[in-house]
């Protein structure tokens, strides 16, 4: 890889960290557990790599890891989303059933 | 060279489109309100940059790749469907999951580019395998102390915090030399092999008070060595991904380490549990203490105007959320004001107790945090503590001789009455008694809490049955 493609990619880490510091010291304690497996479901995203690597058929052991490496992330991904949202479901207000 | 080079501007633009999805999804978490949106964007942008991959070129074969696909969801649904109180353990082991395809992506890369690896590739590349390593087994670790398939008791030895430290010195050791020397192969195994070990050894000290912490912090090193990854694939979407995930990782353990009173180094390096032991039971002589009936604690419930619920994590084990549910109705139809306070680290994890009180219809409005409930005390008329001990520990605040000295807590004390609900005397977790028992104002209400909670529930002729 080229170094300035490094550099690049450090900037885009620095600047995103700085964006997650600021977007989530907003959120409320109230949703900090399902904000773990929000951010756990999108960090999954690694899946991308894995799934490259399964599909290139470089090496067998390429293959075999990046297809494990696809069910760990897909898990995630599948598990992290679904839980994320039925937890949020349950997150209600007083305010419009009580009159 | 590169299978994520951008050859293909549309993948490129997919991607791009996708992280702002995924930074618009964290945004949307602020609020309750919306919230569930935000899943939605982030859903979104994973199928749009999974679709995108999948089009990608450069893969020969779906077959594997399909099959991964398949049993992940195959296997990823039950995890998503587990009771509340699991959701800890489930967190931990996904966390131990996201590691793990981190780590195998990061083997496969190594034997495909060793030994001509430049020297920063080499540093990233080992910095992800040993990040993802050390999460994969201290993520398991973590799970199986919460699903308590191992022993939650801390075990801790003279000269543990050295040992452990030694260990990740030595990985890391291990992966200076391979990237002075690429060709040095064979030190790639056992890199990996010190970082699982370190993993382990890392949560052996945790005990179940510390699991909010450690759970923040295994957040941030899953985060932190996807990111990693994303520099080896030069994937600035996985970049951006694992960034946020370790920023979030972060602010909650350092959080948590504020609510613990920790120092944040004392955190960093997992180097915590040991204190805890420090001073024992010593105050085992019986202190006289006051004790009601649930007759008598309704009678004073239903006499309050302003009542305030300390849950911990007591409550969850005696799935009691739902009698504290039935005893809210009860006394919010007596017009009693009722609200909760929430400490940081009640629970087993950042958040916990606030997912099962709104599982058990408590709504979110009433569920306050610390610094919002702590000025509400002394115009409470009754603390009602359930499950919840070091916590509301004055001692946290005025005696200097107390391991807990400086915690922030729940000021309990200053309510008009506090009734506390308990088994027994036996001193909590962390083995430190607590004074808040012995004070003229606390009643101690014995029992377990779903059954007391419910016998008071029906004093108050609410509830049903």
């Amino acid at each position: 890889m080229v170094q300035s493609d490094l550099l690049t990619d450090l900037y885009v880490f620095i600047l995103a960290a700085f964006i997650g510091f600021e977007v989530i010291r907003r959120v409320s304690p109230l949703l900090h557990t399902p904000l773990m497996s929000l951010t756990n479901a999108l960090d999954a995203i690694a899946v991308v790599g894995a799934i490259i690597l399964a599909g290139e058929g470089k090496s067998f052991l390429a293959t075999i890891l990046g297809t494990i490496a696809i069910v760990a992330a897909t898990c995630n991904i599948v598990g992290g989303f679904l839980i994320t949202d039925r937890m949020l479901r349950m997150f209600k207000t007083s305010r419009p059933t009580k009159s | 060279m590169n299978s994520f080079a951008g050859s293909d501007l549309l993948l490129q633009i997919t991607y791009l489109i996708a992280a702002v999805l995924f930074i618009l999804s964290l945004k949307l978490m602020s609020s309750p309100k919306t919230a569930r949106q935000g899943v939605w964007a982030g859903e979104l942008g994973m199928l749009l940059a999974i679709i995108g991959t999948l089009l990608h070129h450069g893969i020969v074969d779906y077959r594997w790749i399909a099959i991964g696909l398949v049993l992940g969801s195959i296997i990823g649904v039950p995890l998503g469907l587990v009771h509340m109180t699991a959701v800890p353990q489930r967190t931990a082991l996904s966390h131990a999951f996201g590691a793990l395809c981190v780590t195998l992506v990061g083997t496969s890369e190594f034997y495909l580019r060793a030994p001509n690896v430049p020297p920063f590739m080499m540093a990233v590349l080992s910095a992800e395998v040993i990040l993802g390593s050390l999460t994969f087994t201290g993520s398991l670790m973590a799970a199986g102390k919460l699903e308590e398939v191992l022993p939650q008791r801390p075990i801790t030895y003279k000269g543990q915090n050295f040992v452990n430290l030694s260990v990740l010195c030595l990985a890391i050791l291990g992966a200076v030399v391979l990237i002075l020397h690429p060709e040095q192969m064979h030190l790639f195994p056992a890199i990996l092999g010190i970082s699982l070990l370190f993993g382990v050894l890392m949560i052996v000290p945790i005990g179940g008070a510390d699991m909010p912490t450690v759970m923040s912090l295994l957040n941030s090193y899953a985060g932190l060595s996807a990111a990693a990854m994303g520099f080896v694939l030069d994937s600035k979407l996985l970049i951006i991904a694992g960034a946020l995930d370790g920023a979030s990782g972060f602010i909650l353990s350092v959080n948590m380490s504020k609510a613990m009173n920790r120092s944040f180094s004392n955190v960093l390096f997992g180097a915590f549990g040991q204190e805890q032991a420090a001073k024992g039971a010593d105050g085992q002589e019986a202190k006289p203490v006051k004790s009601a009936t649930p007759e008598e604690a309704a009678a004073i419930l239903a006499a309050a105007s302003k009542v305030v619920i300390v849950p911990g994590y007591g409550m969850a084990v005696a799935q009691a959320q739902h009698k504290v549910r039935e005893l809210y109705d009860a006394l919010t139809k007596r017009g009693v004001d009722v609200k909760f306070g929430i400490h940081p680290v009640a629970g087993r994890m950042p958040g916990h107790m606030n997912v099962l009180l709104a599982e058990a219809d408590i709504p979110y409005d009433k569920l306050l945090d610390m610094e919002d409930v702590n000025p509400e005390f002394p115009q409470t008329d009754v603390a009602l503590v359930i499950g919840a001990n070091d916590v509301t520990n004055p001692a946290a605040r005025n005696d200097p001789g107390s391991p807990i000295h400086g915690m922030p807590i729940l000021d309990v004390d200053k309510a008009r009455t506090v009734m506390v609900i308990k088994r027994g005397m036996s001193p909590g977790f962390a083995g430190i008694d607590n004074p808040l028992y012995y004070l003229d104002r606390t009643l101690m209400l014995f029992g377990d809490a779903k059954s007391f909670v419910g016998d008071i529930v029906r004093e108050l002729g609410g509830g049903h049955s």
